[in-house]
């Protein structure tokens, strides 16, 4: 997994409520076998027509957005269906970091596993980043996850929590799996006392 | 003694393998079901790891979500990623030893019919699954939640998830329900009434009498959806009905083990004075038939209702609510049940067991759909659909002109051939109403299976009780 410690880049507002992952990445791009590759296809029915020319309206259309790092959303981003082709999808358009007010939980779980920092942040906080994000190329954001903090462009700054296990992970952009691995003892000495204590599973 | 705890709190106790300083625990993970579509990298992550499955007896796969429903798939499947995901699946069970019901099995089926159907999911188990609603295996009381590919990989490794505890929810439908509403209509009203959003970082316990009167199928729609209201899974008490659905199943513990099972299952419930996080009560004699008018499962409303306007909404819902009007083609003010449909779809993990298809043959028996209309029913496994054509109900519904599918997700996400065309509006007992759920530019309204097969018949949205005569 790549590191997150320190993004600065151009933020994409889109302020719509309940984002969810079908419009992220719409069933037809699940069938891929792969992780990557699936950035093109990303919000794929709001960013192109059913011919494929793209909508000119669409947030990540627009020439200040093409290379946005960072999306700034309406509330309970991320809700329905657990794909991880979410994540995949917005990683591999590039985006490292989406701001909002509330996130689903499994999307959420999901972004710290691919290298996405989600950060819920107050409204007030997302209003005013959001009104940063509207300036369009000119007015790029920093997120710095060592210090937790989310600065706009004219230097305005907010703190934002983190879960501290998933902040280390994701700083030394490490795997879980080896992670839990190094704890094979007590996995081992539950399923022998499970073993005894609920036979039947 | 110790203090009072939820169901949800004695689960997680008893998978709890090791905990760290700031909560974050390792739970074990006693079933880990597995489909075509959230699991090949996963596969793919162990074989460049150079890792095994560690339980591969606890781990069940069932192609589901790509696969056609119609003849002939067992030998082949048109669509060319659809068959290499479904082949890569065959390949992954095999290479990796896992359990496995593949497309040719008279057990295969959506996942979240499978496992409980065959006995693997039992009460007291944590299960996981790279899929959302496998919050429907919380009708057992199993801890049951959706994970994401990567924490797929790391179940298949570890046996285990890494996990903080979410907070306790309490969901309490007092009463009984009226005639003509079902568990579907349950679980959306309360979607409708807390948001999508409303069980965001809780697991929701359901209770209540309308919850105790419910039929285990029942009690699976209800929790199937817990997911919709944002929750990380819900969660109903076993009871007698839990046992009596469990008993005999292939997989279900039997003799002695039953016995050791049993008076453990009956320590699962929340003991008196448990503290919940956030409670919301309704009344069962309040719930109505519903439908949803829009493009998130919390746009709820009685179907003697009508289209709201944008304007009826606050904050960014305003907007949201503009999208979805002009997405559905809804004029604020048009009477739910003036609304006409093109397709009917019953079937999937919220609706697609064997009483919601006798719930849909009751409506239909001796009726036609109407002319131009669509309709199919795809049943939630090989096995429901054996005993709905034991029962004569898939006659009933070829009779009626509908068309009665092979099992799988079908509609419900068109993954599938089976989709809508843009514009295309249907009546469908699945999930979600997302925009392109069903298809890009189709037009989805959620509903009971028993509304759903009124709707087939007057040809557009209506209340079911209408059909049903005044004592029904």
């Amino acid at each position: 997994m790549e590191k997150f410690t320190k993004v600065t880049g151009v933020a994409a507002p889109m302020p719509l409520v309940n984002i969810d992952t079908d419009m992220i990445i719409p069933k037809q791009f699940l069938k891929t076998i792969a992780r990557t590759g699936l950035g093109k296809n990303l919000f794929d029915e709001m960013r192109y027509t059913l011919d494929g020319a793209e909508i000119p309206g669409f947030v990540l259309n627009q020439p200040a957005y093409r290379h946005a790092e960072i999306i700034v959303a309406g509330e309970n981003f991320g809700c329905g269906s657990s794909r991880e082709h979410a994540p995949w999808a917005l990683l591999d358009f590039g985006i490292r970091c989406v701001i909002s007010t509330s996130f689903a939980d499994i999307f959420f779980n999901n972004c710290f596993k691919n290298g996405i920092l989600p950060i819920a942040l107050p409204k007030e906080a997302v209003d005013v980043l959001m009104e940063d994000a509207r300036k369009g190329a000119n007015a790029r954001i920093t997120v710095d996850l060592e210090g937790q903090t989310v600065t706009t462009s004219d230097g305005q700054s907010f703190a934002f929590d983190v879960d501290q296990f998933k902040k280390h992970c994701l700083l030394n952009g490490l795997d879980d799996i080896g992670l839990t691995l190094e704890k094979a003892k007590s996995i081992d000495s539950y399923e022998a006392k499970a073993e005894l204590q609920r036979p039947w599973v | 003694m110790s203090a009072p705890r939820t169901l949800y709190d004695k689960i997680w106790d008893d998978h709890v393998v090791d905990q760290s300083e700031d909560g974050t625990c390792l739970l074990y993970i006693d079933r880990h079901l597995v489909h075509e579509v959230t699991s090949p990298q996963a596969f793919e992550g162990l074989r460049m790891t150079h890792r095994k499955v560690r339980a591969p007896e606890k781990t069940i796969a069932v192609p589901d979500h790509n696969v056609p429903t119609t003849a002939g798939r067992d030998t082949h499947i048109d669509n060319e990623e659809s068959r290499i995901q479904v082949e890569a699946l065959d390949k992954n069970a095999k290479d990796f030893g896992v359990v496995y019901y593949p497309v040719s099995d008279v057990r295969q089926g959506i996942v979240h019919i499978v496992g409980p159907e065959q006995g693997w999911t039992l009460p007291g188990m944590t299960v996981v699954c790279g899929d959302s609603h496998t919050a429907t295996h919380g009708a057992f009381g199993a801890l049951a939640h959706g994970i994401g590919t990567s924490e797929v990989e790391h179940v298949l490794a570890t046996q285990t998830l890494i996990q903080k505890k979410s907070k306790n929810m309490k969901v309490e439908i007092t009463g009984s329900l009226r005639p003509g509403v079902t568990a579907k209509d349950i679980t959306l009203s309360v979607i409708g009434a807390t948001g999508t959003a409303g069980g965001t970082g809780h697991v929701i316990e359901y209770c209540g009498q309308a919850i105790r009167e419910l039929s285990m199928e029942g009690r699976m729609t209800v929790c199937n959806m817990a997911i919709e209201g944002g929750a990380r899974a819900g969660l109903i008490a076993p009871d007698e009905k839990t046992f009596a659905y469990v008993m005999g199943r292939p997989h279900a513990p039997k003799g002695a083990t039953w016995e050791a099972a049993l008076a453990y299952w009956k320590t699962l419930f929340t003991d008196d004075g448990a503290h919940f996080d956030k409670v919301v009560t309704l009344r069962g004699e309040d719930i109505a038939p519903v439908v949803t008018w829009g493009t998130s499962p919390e746009d709820v409303l009685p179907i003697t209702g009508v289209v709201p306007a944008a304007e009826d909404f606050h904050g960014g819902k305003v907007e949201a609510a503009q999208r979805s009007l002009d997405y559905m083609g809804l004029k604020p003010g048009t009477k739910l049940t003036d609304i006409k449909i093109d397709t009917v779809f019953i079937g999937s993990c919220t609706n697609g067991r064997i009483e919601d298809l006798r719930a849909a043959a009751a409506v239909l028996k001796g009726k036609h759909i109407a002319p131009g209309v669509r309709a199919m029913v795809v049943p939630g496994s090989g096995l429901v659909r054996a005993q709905a054509e034991e029962e004569g109900l898939a006659q009933i519904f070829i009779d009626a002109g509908m068309e009665w599918r092979l099992a799988g997700c079908s509609m419900c996400l068109a993954m599938n051939p089976d989709q809508l065309s843009p514009g295309e509006r249907c009546a469908a007992t699945s999930n979600r109403n997302f925009e392109g759920r069903q298809g890009r530019g189709g037009r989805t309204h959620l509903l009971s299976p028993a509304m759903a097969a009124a709707a087939a018949i007057t040809g557009h949205l209506t209340d079911v009780r209408e059909m049903m005569g005044e004592d029904a």
